[in-house]
């Protein structure tokens, strides 16, 4: 049969979960990694990173809006998605997404974002005319009181979020890598440390794409990237991705020392397949390359356009290396059959639903969705005081 | 119990999605038929089955089943002394038009295995589904809620043996059904009824009078892929320990 080798079971010739599935894992990831840098700032106090505060919120939720976009687009029937919410199935690892993700997203996200911009907001109302002045009053949510009091508070209950929004990531991710750690038909999937491998890989690509952006948007607001804080954001990301790699590292070796029945399979696969996905692209370039430049970094005394430069290409072969480990997952663990005996071929359509213009469209999506939510509620500090402040607005 | 209109109001929706989640675990019904009295398997005789691919044709004309895909198929195996544990399987479609002419120098064994959903007591696949739309019916069928079923492909991840599929048209979940609107008419599946040579019974565990406590009690019967712990109710008699 076309594209199979050996024998897979006749219902195991086609992929099921496609491209698309590939997509979910990466972009819910990015929200989680993007929130992950929010709080290093917020709860941990890492004060060289404030300018990248707002930014990142907003990354999270622009990237947020669309996660469920892949999954309900591969649904059979769409238009059934809501009995995830209706009839929920107890025993199911993906029922509880609707809930983690819908958590996630108002209780966490929305709410945060919304209680640090309130103050901008509501000045935003009262400054803007026509529509705007419209929308930002309906965003006020009828809470105008911006005396000092009252933003003491909205500062004390955001902490608090914030400090609820931590967990609540790692659940948002942690969960994704449940539902593939959690089937114990397929080996390639079937890992205890798949939740925390997912976690990990989340936070290094949401911290890298995070970074990407914000000396993107300060590259085209022709302003000057401030380099204490891009240092301080490649050193978390060196760090996390040091704990990734080994964490991938030692479920590899795990399954290479224990060689258990399905390793010769999984042996081929990653020999043969999976080689340029996993092998050249997400180990070698996607990793060793930006792990050698961070550490680069951190070992010598880099002029600041050096290391610039070592940045932007350090996150963006990382999303390289967390999109290949997606791809990976999702795609390699139906490449091969549950009998062991044989493999299948993924072939990718181009325009139809799960095809691969549809996989770019998602991943424009975000980004569109996040100028638009950079223009409604601009995160950049003022320019004169260095505070993070809606830059139009008067203070009052 | 006092309720005025305002409590109604509230608990009417509540009623109708509770409703819902009730009808959605609700088999095909049929009359005369209680689903308790009964608890359904099947059993396959390796040793019998000369793969002639008659129980997946009749299965595919019996449900309607789409080219391509199969609620039932048979596969050959051939054992070599040197590959114990790596055997050499064809299947072509399914095994439906039967297998080319076997090599007769070849240095091993062959054998067919017919395989089907083994209708779990544990399965992985009704554990995953997020809305219950594949559930396992009081006799012991597994089911799926062809109105319910959202096409996620997460029960066919979830298989361990490569039994369910997502069907083309209808996109949602689909797989062998035990011939639920047969047997709950007193027949028997349309596999077991075109197998000429008896290598596949239906059986009921739950009815004392069934020949198969009678087998399981004199043949060295085994299930698919046991370590999965899947409470397999496909009972496989003379099964080779190369069959995955």
């Amino acid at each position: 049969m076309n594209g199979v080798e050996g024998y897979m079971y006749p219902n195991e010739i086609r992929l099921y979960w496609s491209v698309l599935i590939v997509l979910y894992p990466y972009i819910t990831g990015l929200v989680a990694g993007a929130f992950i840098l929010a709080s290093l700032e917020r709860i941990f106090h890492v004060k060289a990173i404030a300018p990248t505060y707002r930014l990142a919120l907003l990354t999270a939720l622009a990237f947020l809006i669309v996660a469920p976009l892949p999954l309900t687009l591969h649904l059979g029937h769409p238009e059934r998605a809501p009995e995830m919410y209706l009839t929920p199935h107890s025993t199911s690892a993906m029922a509880m997404f609707g809930f983690v993700y819908l958590w996630y997203l108002m209780a966490v996200l929305v709410f945060e974002i919304w209680l640090d911009y309130r103050r901008d907001i509501v000045l935003l109302s009262q400054s803007t005319t026509g529509w705007k002045r419209l929308l930002y009053s309906v965003m006020t949510l009828g809470s105008t009181n911006i005396s000092e009091h009252s933003l003491a508070i909205d500062e004390r209950v955001g902490w608090i979020i914030t400090l609820v929004g931590i967990p609540s990531a790692f659940i948002l991710h942690g969960y994704v890598g449940f539902i593939f750690g959690s089937l114990k038909a397929n080996p390639w999937w079937n890992s205890p440390l798949m939740p925390v491998v997912f976690i990990f890989s989340a936070m290094v690509s949401g911290i890298a794409a995070v970074m990407l952006i914000y000396m993107l948007t300060t590259k085209l607001r022709k302003l000057r990237i401030d380099m204490p804080c891009v240092d301080t954001i490649a050193k978390f990301l060196f760090y996390i991705f040091i704990i990734d790699f080994s964490l991938e590292m030692l479920d590899l070796i795990h399954r290479i020392y224990e060689a258990d029945e399905s390793f010769r399979s999984i042996s081929f696969m990653v020999h043969t397949k999976l080689y340029f996905s996993q092998i050249v692209l997400q180990i070698f370039i996607g990793t060793f390359i930006p792990l050698f430049l961070l550490a680069l970094v951190q070992v010598t005394k880099l002029p600041a356009i050096v290391r610039k430069r070592i940045y932007v290409v350090s996150g963006c072969l990382v999303q390289v290396a967390v999109l290949s480990m997606r791809w990976n997952v999702v795609i390699g663990g139906q490449l091969f059959s549950k009998s062991f005996l044989g493999y299948t071929t993924y072939k990718m359509s181009l325009v139809t639903r799960e095809g691969l213009l549809m996989s770019i469209a998602l991943l424009i999506l975000p980004l569109v969705i996040l100028w638009v939510l950079v223009n409604l509620l601009p995160p950049w500090p003022d320019k004169e005081s260095g505070k993070v402040h809606a830059a139009s607005a008067p203070m009052s | 119990v006092n309720i005025n209109r305002r409590h109604l109001l509230i608990m009417l929706p509540a009623a109708a999605i509770a409703w819902k989640h009730v009808l959605a675990g609700t088999p095909e019904d049929s009359p005369n038929y209680t689903m308790t009295d009964h608890w359904w398997g099947m059993l396959i005789d390796i040793p019998k089955c000369i793969g002639c691919g008659n129980c997946v044709r009749a299965c595919q004309a019996e449900n309607n089943v789409p080219d391509g895909y199969f609620r039932t198929w048979v596969e050959r195996y051939l054992v070599t002394d040197w590959k114990l544990e790596h055997p050499e399987v064809i299947s072509p479609d399914g095994g439906k038009e039967g297998f080319p002419v076997a090599k007769e120098e070849a240095d091993g064994k062959y054998f067919f295995v017919p395989k089907m959903c083994n209708h779990c007591t544990d399965s992985p696949c009704t554990q995953v589904c997020p809305v219950g739309a594949t559930f396992i019916s009081p006799d012991g069928v597994v089911l799926i809620d062809q109105t319910y079923c959202l096409g996620c492909a997460y029960c066919v991840q979830a298989c361990p043996y490569g039994c369910r599929y997502v069907h083309p048209e209808k996109k949602i979940a689909d797989k062998c059904t035990l011939c639920y609107h047969r047997i709950t008419k007193g027949l028997t599946t349309a596999c077991c009824e075109a197998c000429p040579t008896g290598a596949r019974q239906l059986v009921d565990l739950k009815n004392p009078n069934d020949p198969i406590h009678a087998f399981l009690k004199t043949h060295d019967v085994q299930v698919l892929k046991p370590q999965m712990a899947t409470g397999s109710k496909a009972f496989y008699n003379g099964l080779d320990g190369s069959v995955r």
